[in-house]
């Protein structure tokens, strides 16, 4: 899995942070901040589902 | 029971229409997903309208929700360009292009379409905002404008004057209400709105109402106000909110009451669901009714609309979120802020700019809103989703 975060689109709402919160963190203006970006397969279902989540789209995630 | 669905249509290619198909395909769905666009654009994103593209940082293109080549890997049929004019629940069928459509399931996700101000249709200088194509006209015309005149000081009003200013174009926001968003998010924060605009010299005109927007018979010249003030202007938005897209559904016999009524797993009739803007469900936390026009409850409600479609549907329950920008204000909520009668700042304070508050209705929590304080908002939504004794929250 890699993952990468198009930070200028983040609009700081979290919603990454409570669907992953091993590997997504937020910075005191509320941007996204990768704690990992090759996390292991057993959480690529949460992962997935911050990427659908995340109301900017700002998530991209391959496999 | 009815046997799974083998086809599955949905009319709506925006955030909520287009989440659902891709969850879906994510649950597993392997049969005919059909998306109707009336806009003639592949879906894309409808906040950034008032703010990145409104100020000119991003291009339309990057509004896209899904990347092109998704659509193919989805395997997902987008229809563009053409709207869905009629449903017949008993048939099963949703008419498109003069052609009845079969259905196994149906999502309706066509959103809400903007309110217009009475007798200015047609008139020239006079913008809503909603689609990407009302976006770029209005940017267009409010930089040539002397000054704009923004009718509504909601979410929208408030949040367009901020961009505008930000381009340094002359705003004059009016609003009946005391303060910006003061329906939405009570009258401390909204005073606090006040003075942000105000100091970013926005021209505030509350608690006026507009009489009549004037013209010369093809241009807007102005708005008068009830107190008889003329504002001269050639550029008015007017955001005085919006109404949900259900004309197509008329004589359907589904509750077109405020939206297209559904139960709690989202469900409007048998085989029939809706989700995003043009939905109310019934909300069990809350025991009532609801429908929620904010970007987030698009996503959330697409992707419970979509398990439901197949069968696994419990009821959708969320914490509703919204966010809005203005200037570097960042401002945030969980739950619901409106129509609450407590409100307390529990962290960080107004002076300083950045701060958490509680919104309570009788002994419990409804809402959090932070000023500038995502992580302590992530924080104290909690109080919320689990719905704490008004005292401990404020204790704590
Ligand atoms: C300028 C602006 C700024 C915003 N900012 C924020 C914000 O900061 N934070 C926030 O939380 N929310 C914000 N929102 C709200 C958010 O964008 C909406 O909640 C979200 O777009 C709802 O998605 P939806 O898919 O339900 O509806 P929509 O995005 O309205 O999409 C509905 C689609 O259905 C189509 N349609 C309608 N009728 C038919 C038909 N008969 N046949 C086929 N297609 C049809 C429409 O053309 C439209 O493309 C903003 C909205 C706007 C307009
Ligand atoms: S969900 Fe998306 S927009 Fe929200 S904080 Fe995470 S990356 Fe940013």
């Amino acid at each position: 899995m890699k993952i990468t975060v198009e930070i200028d689109r983040c609009v700081g709402g979290g919603q990454c942070v409570m669907a992953a919160p091993d590997v997504f963190d937020q910075d005191d203006d509320g941007l996204a901040v990768l704690l990992d970006p090759d996390p292991p397969a057993g959480l690529a279902d949460d992962v997935q589902l911050a990427a659908r989540l995340c109301p900017a789209r700002a998530i991209v995630v391959e496999a | 029971m009815t046997p799974p669905p083998r086809r599955i249509v949905v009319v709506g290619a925006s955030a909520a229409g287009l989440t659902a198909a891709e969850s879906l395909r994510a649950d597993g769905f392997d049969g005919d997903v059909t998306v109707i666009g009336a806009e003639p654009h592949a879906g894309y994103d409808r906040p950034p309208l008032s703010k990145q593209l409104l100020s000119g940082a991003w291009e339309a293109q990057r509004l896209e929700l899904l990347p092109h080549h998704r659509y193919d890997e989805l395997g997902i049929d987008c229809r563009l360009g053409t709207a869905a004019t009629a449903l017949d629940v008993a048939g099963r069928t949703v008419r498109v292009d003069g052609a009845d459509l079969g259905y196994d399931r149906l999502l309706i996700a066509t959103g809400v379409r903007p309110r217009t101000w009475p007798g200015t249709e047609g008139l020239r200088g006079v913008h809503v905002l909603r689609t990407v194509d009302d976006a770029v006209a209005f940017r267009e015309a409010a930089l040539s404008a002397r000054r704009v005149v923004v009718i509504g000081a909601g979410f929208l009003g408030a949040e367009a004057a901020a961009t505008l200013r930000g381009l340094g174009v002359p705003v004059t926001l009016v609003d009946p209400a005391p303060a910006p968003m003061q329906r939405q998010v009570g009258p401390d924060v909204a005073r606090l709105l006040a003075g942000l605009h105000a100091e970013h010299d926005v021209d505030l005109r509350l608690g006026a109402t507009v009489r009549a927007v004037e013209d010369d018979g093809d241009h807007v010249t102005g708005v008068r106000l009830g107190d008889g003030t003329a504002l001269r202007t050639t550029c008015v938005l007017v955001a005085i909110g919006a109404t949900p897209a259900t004309a197509w559904l008329d004589g359907s016999g589904l509750d077109l009451t405020d939206g297209v009524g559904c139960d709690a797993q989202c469900r409007a009739a048998p085989d029939v669901f809706a989700a995003g803007d043009v939905a109310r469900w019934f909300h069990r936390g809350y025991g009532t009714s609801v429908r929620v026009e904010h970007r987030t409850n698009a996503t959330e409600q697409a992707m419970a609309a979509a398990r439901a479609m197949l069968g696994a549907g419990g009821p959708y329950e969320p914490v509703p979120y919204v966010w809005s920008d203005q200037y570097d204000t960042k401002i945030q909520a969980y739950g619901r802020t409106a129509g609450a009668d407590r409100f307390a700042v529990i962290s960080g304070s107004p002076d300083d700019r950045r701060f958490v508050a509680v919104y309570g209705r009788g002994e419990r929590v409804v809402g959090v809103l932070g000023w500038r304080s995502p992580r302590e908002l992530l924080r104290a939504r909690a109080l919320v989703a689990a719905g704490v004794a008004w005292r401990d929250a404020v204790a704590a």
